[in-house]
């Protein structure tokens, strides 16, 4: 009996569906370096996602933004022990490939890199590493977990600092769920047609009332009151990109924010956590920008 | 009896619904307040150092490693095992290990999540439970008050994966991530055993 070695399965869609679900309840943080990522797993960070620039730089510095160099997502695969995410281009399955070389725990396959393909995101089903995608509505959600995505994260407005474009996705999400319970099961065929999603998805949701995987949010985060605004609007976790470290105490930011998104309903733990916190980053009015990244994708 | 899920951060909800399909209550736990109303503990799976920050930033801590003494029963799953174990490997530092079970649990065991698996283990009896293990911690060392209640073999020999000690059940995949709700139910027999052993 001794060299019996019990059957394993890898990359199932529990798997790949169960590691969003042990990140429900946390926060998710945007690192460049080695020693953020340790300043976020000390904040009690779930995760990190290693990049080259957050999107507020990105968004100032133009030009095509990549896949960061392996060297700089091994640095940080090294001094924390929280999973490590990192962002392929949409579209980009080659990056997406050398990521699940690299033993990334999940690959976000990301609006707020430059698209590599303007007709078909990667074909993730392909993959054992799990992958998170942006949507800005039900119908793009469920489009993307049609392709294999195994959570979903609004898009938001990236590098903003602005939270009102979450809200929108959120809301907008949040909303066409709710309206899908409510028909008739002869109505779902024209909902998926409406939706442009599977038909199989849209009947799982309608009857179960909520997303196949985890709904998190992202995209302009930048203080406790924002992540525990999100987090009572029904998303299940929060990724805070540049509003930890474009913040003025970024050490005293992550933490509030990870207490925030724990606490979400209690107010008067988050006025005390908010108090003397100093400016958050200084964001940018929707309006003005030149580029809506939320545009991405399809 | 209801039966307290800690709600910090993790899989809380599949939790409550394996409970809820074994006719249990259950009431998730962010506060002492809320502790004060449970008689049982649920430590779910998550990230094992938030979880603990997050123990210690809400005054959960203390409150909750002494409920843990006076033998409240507890479930542990993954993140949650790791918390009740008495010594971890390649943890942070600073993370409490809370001593309810007598093991020593290596973080990521069995590698990042790519190397994450499902496969299924036989309990005593010869009742087969599926098991999903994410980023898993292993089971490295189990004292001699530790029951094992299952094993598995990932090419390296057998080692546990489902552990028992008095009322403090631990494993390291996660049950409530399939529909079997064998191994809650072992829970549950065990809290309603210990419960109704203090009231005699």
């Amino acid at each position: 009996m001794a060299d019996l070695v019990d059957e394993r399965s890898y990359g199932t869609s529990n798997v790949k569906r169960g590691l969003a679900d042990m990140l429900r309840g946390g926060v998710i943080m945007d690192v460049v370096t080695p020693a953020q990522a340790k300043v976020a797993e000390d904040a009690g960070a779930v995760a990190v996602m290693a990049l080259e620039r957050v999107p507020a730089d990105i968004r100032r510095d133009g030009g095509v933004a990549r896949m960061s160099d392996p060297e700089m997502i091994k640095g940080i695969q090294e001094v924390v022990t929280i999973p490590v995410m990192a962002k392929a281009r949409i579209g980009h399955f080659a990056e997406a490939q050398i990521l699940q070389a690299l033993r990334v725990d999940y690959v976000d396959e990301s609006e707020v890199l430059t698209p590599a393909d303007e007709a078909h995101h990667i074909d993730k089903w392909a993959f054992t590493v799990p992958f998170v995608c942006g949507a800005t509505s039900l119908g793009e959600a469920l489009r993307r977990i049609g392709e294999g995505a195994c959570m979903i994260r609004s898009k938001g407005e990236a590098g903003t600092g602005n939270i009102v474009e979450a809200v929108r996705h959120l809301r907008c999400i949040l909303g066409e769920i709710r309206r899908l319970t409510t028909l008739g099961e002869a109505e779902r065929y024209a909902a998926a047609k409406d939706l442009q999603a599977p038909l199989a998805l849209v009947a799982e949701v309608a009857m179960t009332g909520k997303l196949p995987v985890p709904l998190f949010c992202a995209g302009g985060i930048a203080t406790p009151a924002d992540a525990a605004l999100v987090r009572q609007l029904g998303a299940e976790a929060v990724f805070v990109g540049s509003g930890i470290f474009k913040s003025s105490d970024p050490e005293r930011m992550a933490r509030a924010i990870v207490e925030a998104t724990t606490h979400f309903d209690d107010a008067d733990l988050i006025a005390k956590i908010s108090t003397g916190l100093g400016p958050a980053m200084r964001g940018d009015e929707i309006s003005t920008l030149n580029e809506r990244l939320a545009d991405r994708g399809w | 009896m209801r039966v307290g899920v800690l709600a910090l951060q993790g899989d809380v909800s599949e939790h409550r619904a394996a409970l809820a399909d074994l006719g249990v209550d259950s009431s998730p736990v962010r506060s002492v307040a809320e502790l004060d109303g449970v008689d049982a503990m649920v430590l779910p799976g998550g990230e094992s150092t938030a979880i603990a920050h997050l123990l210690v930033t809400s005054g959960l801590l203390g409150p909750l490693e002494s409920r843990l003494r006076q033998g409240m029963p507890a479930f542990g799953t993954c993140a949650g095992l790791v918390l009740l174990a008495s010594s971890i490997t390649d943890g942070r530092p600073d993370q409490p290990a809370l001593g309810l079970l007598d093991v020593t649990v290596l973080r990521n065991g069995y590698g990042r999540q790519v190397a994450s698996f499902e496969s299924s283990s036989e309990l005593a009896g010869g009742v087969r439970v599926p098991t999903v293990f994410i980023r898993a911690p292993r089971i490295t060392e189990a004292g001699d008050g530790v029951e094992v209640l299952a094993t598995i073999d990932v090419g390296d020999g057998a080692h546990p994966v489902l552990v028992r000690q008095g009322a403090v059940l631990g494993a390291s995949f996660h049950p409530e991530l399939t529909p079997d709700r064998t191994v809650h139910a072992l829970f549950v027999d065990l809290a309603s055993a210990s419960r109704s052993a203090v009231h005699k």
